[in-house]
């Protein structure tokens, strides 16, 4: 009888029962989306985190950075003097200067590597790497015969642009590369990463795989050999057997790396052994991140707090910390996800329950007379009270079961379209964490700038012009030179499981708040005969 | 059958008790046929519910085969309406989704008989009140009489010992009213019931064996 009875009410009032299962099937199908994509845009976010912080990094140690003390220069980056007299005479009275710094990346703070041997021995850590990363500046260029430009020779000004304007192109009575006093300056950078030779696989090293030559092992202690990025090799013409020059020491080229994700390119541009790095940038004894991997990944947040009492006054950052510093459109996305798709299916979710609860009461009600009758031929209050709340089951899960054909087809829609997210890691979230991703950015973006715009005379013009380039460049590249990543929606079995726990909820709700309703009515209501 | 004993019903009314029963004392053998006649607010309805378990009294004891009504928990008062009380209402009150025959089962449900043998009962009271072909209709598709016809069976599916009908006629014509009177008439001495019926018709009220007037509480004998 109680299945008969089910089947008569809901399709004999079949109103009421398509109005709150599509309320009902919105909402599911909302959670169902939303949680999808979410876990789409966690996914999307590891895996830029991934190559920036290496494959199962768990945890990063920085150093925060400190506020510049009065009177210092603070953290300006690299800073090039050139007396009237430095660089070499160029044979025209002009002189060329190429200047190359080897030092701590900007937003950067080092620490000292005793810390990696406490990461180490924190219970909880399975395996732990430090590295130093570091940013290499190169400043190339001629400056004009100032004693020339006292005399008054100056040309008219008219000069034609010479990149890379080195003595070889300095002409016999220029006043500098255009011989009017003008000057060209070749600025370059790239990131460097000093890693442990054959370290752990932690750090962004385990992130790559090697495309040619080999990886640094641990003979390469002390080295001056250079693994590099592939694409930045490729960009700069240079393969296995070259050498390149970094910090003013050329280095051997034994190898290059590809990065194992869907990036462009791996975290830094050139990785060498973190000795002779730390020697090369003066940085003795100093890194500038730590890599832990936990024993478990369930135990992350204890093991943060484990290193965040081991080393008091460090930035201990997880991956949870870390995801919130990934910008671009997929932070956007995950902003939006985290934001209006949580409020929304919370919302939708609420008013799926109310209108199913409110439409039950409303239902109980219309049918007072019904339920008296029934108790008064002898129903128990506790058959009432199930019929009632079965009926609301019955609604809640076919509006659960729609939910789930609706919001698979949405998520459906969403794998097809598969919006391309575009992933950076923003430098201020985590402090100095997170240079490793804006070197990475620095290096993509093409922060390589030949100081050459146009032409047009003066000294001034031309450094602003070609400062001016290559700072863009550096500011630009950290904000789009990242991964791109293809949202794909997963949907798991729980998100079903919860989908279905959600509508089976809403029913008991509506049919406990209707049912004991129904169970208040009193027998006697049957005998009204108000019609 | 009943054994009604100085009993007094009051409700709370608009700032004073409203007293729906006055000190009334009744007794109601096995196997009669009793009408209830009175004004509107004369306390029939009140009484019906006293006899039909529906309610408890405010004061007085209400005796149904000598088990006091107003001492029995929830419970129990639900078991005897389901076992031992038919009702029939002015309204009918069919349930409108369910079919004829559903309905008629309905009353079984709280017996806890098995499903085919609650059809097959269910079949047989429809054929008794003259509508075994009218199972599979909803009560909106049959006509008012009908609709009474299903609720008699489903008051009588169970065999109870008492039927009581409150203005079973009331929302009927003429005709009909003396088919349905006609139709509890015979299963009242086919069955041995005890019946008791509240009405304003006069008609109706002649048929019985014993006449009740009530008015403001109090119940008197028509002779």
């Amino acid at each position: 009888m109680f299945a008969t009875y089910l089947r008569r009410e809901l399709l004999g009032r079949r109103r009421q029962t398509i109005i709150i299962a599509i309320g009902m099937a919105l909402a599911i199908a909302l959670v169902i989306i939303v949680n999808s994509v979410a876990a789409g845009v966690k996914n999307a976010q590891a895996q830029v985190l991934q190559s920036v912080y290496g494959v199962g990094t768990d945890v990063t140690i920085t150093k925060p950075v400190s506020a510049p003390k009065a009177g210092s220069t603070g953290a300006e980056g690299p800073r090039f003097d050139f007396g009237a007299g430095s660089g070499s005479d160029s044979g025209n009275g002009s002189r060329t200067v190429d200047s190359s710094h080897l030092s701590v990346g900007f937003g950067t703070s080092t620490m000292s590597d005793s810390a990696l041997t406490k990461a180490e021995q924190t219970t909880g850590v399975a395996g732990a790497s430090a590295a130093l990363s570091l940013q290499d500046t190169s400043f190339k260029g001629t400056l004009p015969d100032f004693s020339r430009l006292r005399d008054g020779q100056q040309d008219n000004g008219q000069g034609s642009a010479q990149p890379n304007s080195g003595a070889s192109n300095g002409s016999s009575d220029g006043g500098g590369s255009d011989e009017a006093g003008g000057s060209s300056f070749q600025v370059n950078s790239f990131s460097v990463l000093g890693i442990v030779p054959g370290g752990k696989a932690v750090g962004p090293v385990a992130s790559t795989a090697l495309a040619k030559g080999r990886t640094l092992s641990s003979s390469d202690k002390g080295d001056d050999v250079a693994v590099l990025d592939a694409s930045y090799a490729k960009s700069k013409s240079l393969s296995v057997g070259d050498s390149i020059s970094i910090g003013g020491t050329d280095f051997k080229v034994v190898g290059t790396v590809k990065p194992t994700g869907s990036d462009s390119a791996t975290a830094s541009n050139v990785y060498i052994p973190l000795d002779v790095a730390q020697k090369l940038s003066s940085e003795t004894g100093k890194i500038s991140t730590i890599y832990v991997t936990a024993r478990s990944a369930s135990d992350v947040d204890s093991l943060k707090s484990a290193l965040q009492k081991t080393l008091p006054g460090y930035t201990v950052s997880t991956q949870a910390d870390l995801a919130s510093s990934v910008s671009g459109s997929l932070g956007s996305a995950s902003q939006l996800v985290a934001n209006l798709g949580t409020w929304l299916s919370v919302i939708v979710l609420a008013a799926a329950f109310l209108i199913a609860i409110l439409f039950t009461i409303s239902g109980v009600t219309r049918r007072t007379r019904e339920f008296g009758t029934l108790k008064a031929i002898g129903w128990s209050n506790r058959r009432i009270v199930g019929q009632v709340a079965g009926e609301s089951v019955v609604q809640g899960v076919l509006g659960g079961v729609a939910g789930i054909v609706i919001g698979l087809i949405g998520v459906l829609v969403v794998n097809v379209i598969s919006p391309t997210l575009t992933g950076g890691v923003s430098r201020g979230g985590v402090g100095g964490a997170l240079a490793d991703g804006a070197r990475r950015a620095f290096g993509g973006g093409g922060a390589t700038s030949t100081g050459s715009t146009g032409g047009g005379g003066g000294f001034a013009g031309r450094f602003g012009g070609g400062f001016g380039g290559a700072l863009t460049g550096a500011r630009s590249g950290a904000g789009s030179a990242a991964a791109q990543v293809d949202l794909s929606a997963p949907v798991t079995v729980w998100i079903i499981v919860i989908a279905v726990g959600l509508a089976v909820l809403g029913g008991l709700l509506a049919g406990a708040i209707g049912g004991w309703r129904a169970s208040r009515l009193r027998p006697a209501e049957a005998l009204r005969s108000v019609q | 059958m009943y054994t009604l004993k100085n009993v007094t019903k009051q409700y709370p009314g608009k700032g004073r008790q409203v007293t729906a029963l006055n000190d009334v004392t009744l007794d109601i053998p096995d196997g009669q046929l009793v009408a209830i006649q009175g004004p509107t607010g004369g306390g029939k309805s009140t009484l019906l519910q006293m006899l039909g378990a529906l309610d408890r009294p405010t004061s007085g004891t209400v005796e149904l085969e000598g088990s006091s009504l107003g001492r029995l928990a929830d419970r129990r008062l639900t078991g005897i309406r389901g076992k031992e009380i038919g009702f029939v209402f002015q309204g009918f009150n069919l349930i409108p989704t369910l079919t004829a025959l559903e309905n008629v089962e309905t009353a079984l449900v709280p017996l806890g008989i098995p499903a085919a043998q609650r059809r097959e009962r269910s079949l047989k009271a429809l054929e008794s009140v003259g509508l075994a072909d009218r199972g599979d209709h909803r009560p909106a598709e049959l006509s008012g009489g009908q609709q009474q016809r299903v609720a008699i069976a489903r008051a009588l599916v169970k065999e109870p010992d008492v039927l009581l009908a409150d203005e079973p006629t009331g929302n009927l014509d003429e005709e009909t009213r003396d088919e349905i009177m006609d139709l509890l008439e015979g299963l009242w001495r086919d069955r041995g019931l005890t019946l008791v019926i509240v009405t304003h018709d006069s008609a109706v009220a002649r048929r019985a064996q014993r006449r009740l007037h009530i008015k403001q509480g109090k119940v008197k004998e028509v002779a």
